[in-house]
């Protein structure tokens, strides 16, 4: 570690350029070490997932998938027959994660248009908007990200439940429907900054403030408002405590709760380890497309809200 | 990007009405009934819940601080405790400074998004995904690190079965998930850094070493007090590693705070003792941050 000294003393300018030093060599060596790590899971996801699980124990370390076969994702997609999938080593009971896929797609979607609609709009309130106790009130709101959701969650279950809720989409994505601390402070910011002239002169020509909002705020927001959609779509995705207290029924069960049972459910003995992986990588696909498709977005955002 | 119309001077001040209140109250009508409804009541209704005996099928009947007096002498609350701090010194203790080393790597080596990115990814996926995963990768008969620590000669770790290490695998499977977020908190933090500082620094000869425990760490401190509290609050509240790995076995030596109030109150349907056990997980959370906050000085910057 004390290696990573620089010799200030004479030439520091030139110091960086050519010449070889074991600092960076071992900089280097930690950062790609971390990458693997990072980065290696996920291979070995995709090739135990493209393996036959009977035939994983043959050759446990093998770097390439062992006998080679899309019999783990048929299975996982409901695409094999019973046969074929307990001849691979799966558990026979029928899995069928496209009705979970599309639960976490309902589910996501809706939490995420209806949180980051209603935020925007709360947003406009607390940064637009001139109004006595605004600054206390927008107090009130982010001291609900000092309450840890577990605490509230047991609250919200009986509520749930008295409303007839359960096991419905709308019990699921009621709780974050409406707004999120976060999602509240994370679009003010962007509000606060938007020039106060044009809102004026917009104003003048009789436009009130719904028209405002949707016709000059919301347009110079897409940047934001994108942003804080795939924030809040990748959370909803990855939720598994809520979704598992009230939307444990096959009807409105999401990915992360249906991967647990399926893991829960196949044999302790011999496990279908390719089907596991197969249905991970299933669930995990439309957060890494989304991620591909605006990573810089994504990184930029966490900057930005780190340093507040 | 937008053209900004001139306005008369005296037409801008005329029309600005004192107060927008009625505006105000429309647009935030839907978010405050979720923050009623969701929040503020669920938290008032929590700290009531506390003070009852409430089966999840009956009514809850007021019985004082019972739950609380129960609580303190129930080993398995005082166990939870133990093994929930446990974990969160494992985990945001290396988590922490893992991610401090990677984002000054980040610094010095590239500022390469792609980097960024690949770094990123673990915690794109849920924590289930992740759980899973490492399940895989940790097994005791096949899975690839008990084939590696075979391979150079070492003897195979049930990581998940073993009592002594299915917390730090639970900690360890978390940090893998979270250590590049955090890297990129920290990274976001030190670029609020002025170069100058740097500058004077290597111009008064201080090595890059001296640099960063003088310099970089101090001037960190109110970035670091802020992740930190996010991050320990966080951690505390684990859970859905534990659900879908150990269940809080091996005989309780992961069953977390969490963990447990989900027993209590959904497994053995007693509401009233799971909302008593979650308002003593929602102190000790709210004190850790107050007393973070205040020994980390988090308002304060030393840059001034």
């Amino acid at each position: 570690m004390t290696t990573i000294v620089a010799t200030a003393t004479d030439a520091p300018v030139r110091r960086s350029k050519k010449k070889f030093s074991w600092g960076k060599f071992a900089a280097w060596f930690f950062m790609i070490a971390f990458l693997i790590l990072s980065l290696f899971p996920f291979y070995w996801m995709l090739r135990t997932a493209l393996s036959t699980t009977r035939s994983l124990p043959s050759d446990p370390s093998s770097l390439l998938p062992v006998d080679f076969t899309f019999g783990a994702f048929k299975r996982v997609l409901g695409l094999s027959t019973q046969e074929q999938a307990i001849a691979e080593g799966g558990s026979g009971a029928s899995v069928n994660f496209w009705l979970f896929l599309r639960n976490s797609v309902i589910y996501s979607t809706v939490v995420t248009v209806g949180q980051v609609f209603f935020s925007s709009m709360a947003a406009y309130a607390f940064a637009r908007l001139r109004w006595p106790g605004r600054n206390i009130v927008f107090g009130i709101f982010l001291g609900a990200l000092l309450v840890p959701p577990i605490f509230t969650s047991l609250p919200n279950f009986i509520f749930i439940k008295d409303l007839g809720l359960l096991n419905t989409f709308a019990g699921m994505a009621l709780p974050t429907f409406f707004m999120t601390p976060f999602a509240i402070f994370f679009l003010r910011q962007f509000f606060l900054g938007i020039n106060h002239e044009i809102e004026e002169s917009a104003s003048l020509d009789g436009a009130g403030k719904w028209r405002t909002f949707f016709k000059i705020i919301l347009p110079m927001s897409t940047a934001p408002i994108t942003t804080l959609g795939i924030l809040t779509f990748i959370t909803a995705w990855n939720d598994y405590f809520w979704p598992l207290l009230v939307g444990n029924t096959d009807q409105t069960r999401v990915l992360t709760v249906a991967l647990g049972v399926f893991r829960s459910q196949t044999p302790a003995g011999a496990p279908d380890w390719a089907g596991l992986m197969a249905a991970t990588l299933v669930a995990a696909t439309p957060v890494l497309i989304l991620f591909f498709m605006f990573a810089r977005r994504i990184i930029d955002s966490i900057g930005y809200s780190g340093s507040k | 990007m937008v053209s900004t119309t001139t306005i008369e001077p005296d037409a801008g001040t005329r029309r600005r009405p004192s107060s927008d209140l009625k505006a105000a109250l429309m647009f935030l009508l839907p978010a405050s009934v979720g923050f009623i409804a969701f929040y503020l009541v669920p938290t008032i209704r929590g700290i009531y819940y506390s003070f009852t005996q409430y089966n999840i099928l009956g009514t809850p009947t007021w019985i004082g601080t019972d739950n609380f007096e129960k609580i303190a002498t129930d080993p398995l609350f005082w166990n939870a405790l133990k093994v929930t701090v446990y974990y969160v010194i494992l985990n945001i203790g290396f988590q922490t400074i893992v991610a401090i080393l990677l984002a000054v790597l980040m610094q010095k080596l590239t500022k390469s998004i792609v980097m960024r990115g690949m770094l990123l990814l673990p915690w794109l996926i849920s924590n289930v995904i992740a759980a899973m995963l490492w399940f895989w990768l940790l097994d005791y008969q096949i899975g690839l690190v008990n084939q590696f620590i075979d391979w150079i000669g070492g003897s195979r770790t049930a990581f998940f079965a073993e009592e002594a290490w299915a917390i730090p695998t639970i900690a360890f499977v978390n940090i893998w998930r979270h250590m590049g977020y955090t890297a990129l908190l920290v990274f976001a933090g030190m670029q609020t850094i002025p170069k100058y500082v740097y500058e004077a620094a290597s111009i008064d000869g201080a090595s890059e070493w001296t640099q960063f425990w003088r310099m970089t760490l101090p001037l960190l401190r109110p970035v670091l007090a802020m992740i930190l509290v996010i991050t320990v609050t966080g951690s505390f509240q684990v859970f859905d590693t534990v659900a879908v790995t150990t269940r809080g076995g091996p005989v309780n030596v992961t069953r977390v705070m969490q963990y447990y109030i989900f027993q209590k109150a959904f497994g053995e349907g007693q509401f009233g003792y799971g909302s008593a056990l979650a308002v003593i997980l929602f102190v000790i959370l709210a004190a850790l941050a107050a007393i973070q906050l205040r020994l980390l000085r988090a308002g304060e910057s030393d840059l001034a």
